[in-house]
């Protein structure tokens, strides 16, 4: 009773928050609907007994990517105006990808209800007995330990691109030398003298 | 409890839900009743240190002061200014509370005495933890005001930064305890050397131990890591347009992070509701009498850091969190979990 009043929580409030997204005219706010969108959806994770998978998604979703797509967009100064001129020109490219995303939809959910495929069970078999993270662990570090860290050399080679990108020396900036500002003690910087009444500093 | 409520008659989802329900009231109102008490003993420690009196008119020894101050905000206006997103405003104070609370559910008091026994205890911390950023980033936006939005951006930098190293120093907990549960990390911490208990007596852990108590202070923006709120700097950074209950909001929802914090380390270092001796005749004591004093001393070194060290500077805080802490705890990943390897699990086949 209380799961399934959850799960109509949870599923009207993710697909309420998806759509206000799309619909608000504050970026700002846009980001922060879909941060709620995130929240939800790990709790209908919670409840399909995938709690890992929902607490990963708040941990980099919400707590990482949302806050700097928020940073970004609280900065950027956007036309409004010029954003809705574009929308006709990408329409037949939305469309496309709308399409794309329905077919892909309709076919999972047609293959899932003409019966049980259990592609996953057949090739790597989990023991229903152990938990989310034993279970992910064993199978990641196995049996796809080569695909799993060649996404992570993708994102490794992903991150020193941007850096390389961005990363310019620029003139005339300066940094700060924390060894040389460590090694200064006050014997240094601080002088002691007894100034004569009535006569300037020489420094 | 559940089945107590279950007992007097009712269904098992109504049990479990009242149940759930008087648990979160029996966690929330006194950790609300710590916080006012903590905020009085910041107050009278920071005095000391700096020989002061603190607060001593209201109450014996000014002990109600807190409850005084309270009843002020509480009777204050509520002034929003005129420029500002109101809806966000009003938001923004009440997540950074929730937030602050919310933690609390998995927190171990004793054996069997926690609300929601998760095995992703730690994980769960960690998601909750990053949700606060929220608070301060939308109340630094939505206050429309400069000084409120720098600090905005910087306590968003701030927390990012840090978490990343909080996250990899509980990745070497987690992996000497095998488990995300926190009733489980703190069990394992039994019988360090035979008679000790605590992961802060392990020597690949005590560093991190260290770590992690001074990434708390600057995740919880606590002096000598208050950049958000840096008056010299910023007026009172993110709060600048706050008055009235709002205000007593953020206030409270600070304090209540910090003592999650300082439960934490008590927690994943020193062993929880453990005796700090693993001595036969410690076990009477209860052992939610042994977290609470652990928590008291981790507030102490809090209060004690802010009264003596001064304010750092941004460059500086950052180059702690990217330059030092994160090359160290991942060193310390390394380290932990190839002696694990070779000891606990059978050296590499």
């Amino acid at each position: 009773m209380i799961h399934v009043l959850a799960f109509y929580l949870f599923a009207t409030l993710v697909v309420c928050s998806g759509a206000l997204t799309i619909l608000s005219r504050n970026p700002v706010h846009s980001v922060l609907w879909l941060i709620l969108a995130f929240f939800n959806a790990a709790g209908l994770m919670v409840l399909l007994g995938a709690e890992f998978i929902a607490m990963l998604l708040v941990i980099v979703y919400v707590g990482a990517v949302a806050v700097l797509f928020l940073f970004v967009v609280m900065m950027l100064d956007i036309d409004f105006a010029e954003l809705r001129a574009g929308f006709v020109d990408y329409l037949p490219f939305g469309m496309l990808i709308a399409l794309v995303l329905l077919a892909e939809i309709v076919l999972g959910i047609g293959l899932w209800s003409a019966g049980p495929i259990e592609l996953a069970q057949r090739a790597a078999p989990v023991n229903p007995e152990l938990s989310n993270i034993q279970a992910i662990g064993g199978l990641l570090y196995t049996r796809y330990i080569f695909l799993f860290e060649a996404a992570g050399i993708v994102l490794l080679v992903a991150m020193i691109g941007a850096i390389v990108l961005t990363h310019r020396s620029r003139g005339g900036v300066k940094g700060q030398n924390i060894a040389k500002q460590n090694r200064r003690r006050p014997q240094d910087a601080v002088r002691n003298i007894n100034q004569p009444v009535g006569q300037g500093v020489e420094l | 409890m559940t089945a107590f409520f279950q007992n007097l008659g009712l269904p098992f989802e109504g049990a479990w839900l009242l149940s759930t329900i008087v648990g979160i009231l029996l966690i929330a109102l006194p950790v609300m009743l710590a916080v006012a008490m903590i905020i009085y003993a910041d107050r009278k420690i920071w005095a000391a240190m700096a020989l002061r009196r603190g607060p001593n008119v209201v109450g014996p020894f000014g002990l109600l002061q807190s409850f005084a101050d309270g009843l002020k905000v509480f009777l204050q206006e509520t002034i929003i200014p005129s420029a500002a997103n109101r809806t966000l405003f009003l938001i923004a104070p009440i997540i950074t509370f929730t937030v602050a609370l919310m933690a609390w559910a998995v927190v171990p008091f004793q054996v069997g005495v926690v609300l929601a026994n998760i095995n992703v205890g730690l994980l769960y911390i960690l998601a909750i933890s990053s949700l606060g950023v929220y608070g301060v980033v939308l109340a630094g936006w939505a206050s429309n005001s400069k000084y409120p939005f720098y600090s905005a951006i910087r306590a968003s930098a701030q927390m990012i930064s840090y978490e990343v190293s909080i996250g990899f120093i509980l990745v070497c907990v987690v992996l000497w305890a095998g488990s995300f549960n926190l009733t489980t990390i703190v069990e394992s911490q039994k019988g360090y050397y035979g008679f000790l208990n605590g992961n802060g007596f392990n020597p690949l852990l005590f560093p991190m131990a260290i770590m992690f108590l001074i990434s708390a202070m600057a995740e919880t923006a606590r002096p000598p890591f208050d950049l958000t709120e840096a008056e010299s700097e910023l007026v009172a950074g993110y709060q600048t347009e706050y008055s009235s209950m709002a205000f007593a909001l953020y206030w409270l929802g600070e304090y209540a992070n910090v003592i999650l914090m300082c439960a934490l380390n008590a927690i994943l270092f020193w062993g929880g509701y453990l005796p700090p001796i693993d001595w036969a005749p410690l076990y009477y004591v209860p052992g939610i009498l042994w977290l609470f004093a652990k928590i008291l001393f981790f507030f102490f070194v809090f209060s004690w850091v802010k009264a003596t060290v001064p304010r750092y500077r941004y460059d500086q805080l950052m180059r702690l969190g990217w330059k030092i802490f994160l090359p160290t705890s991942l060193l310390f990943v390394f380290l932990v979990s190839g002696f694990l390897m070779f000891t606990r699990y059978g050296g590499a086949q």
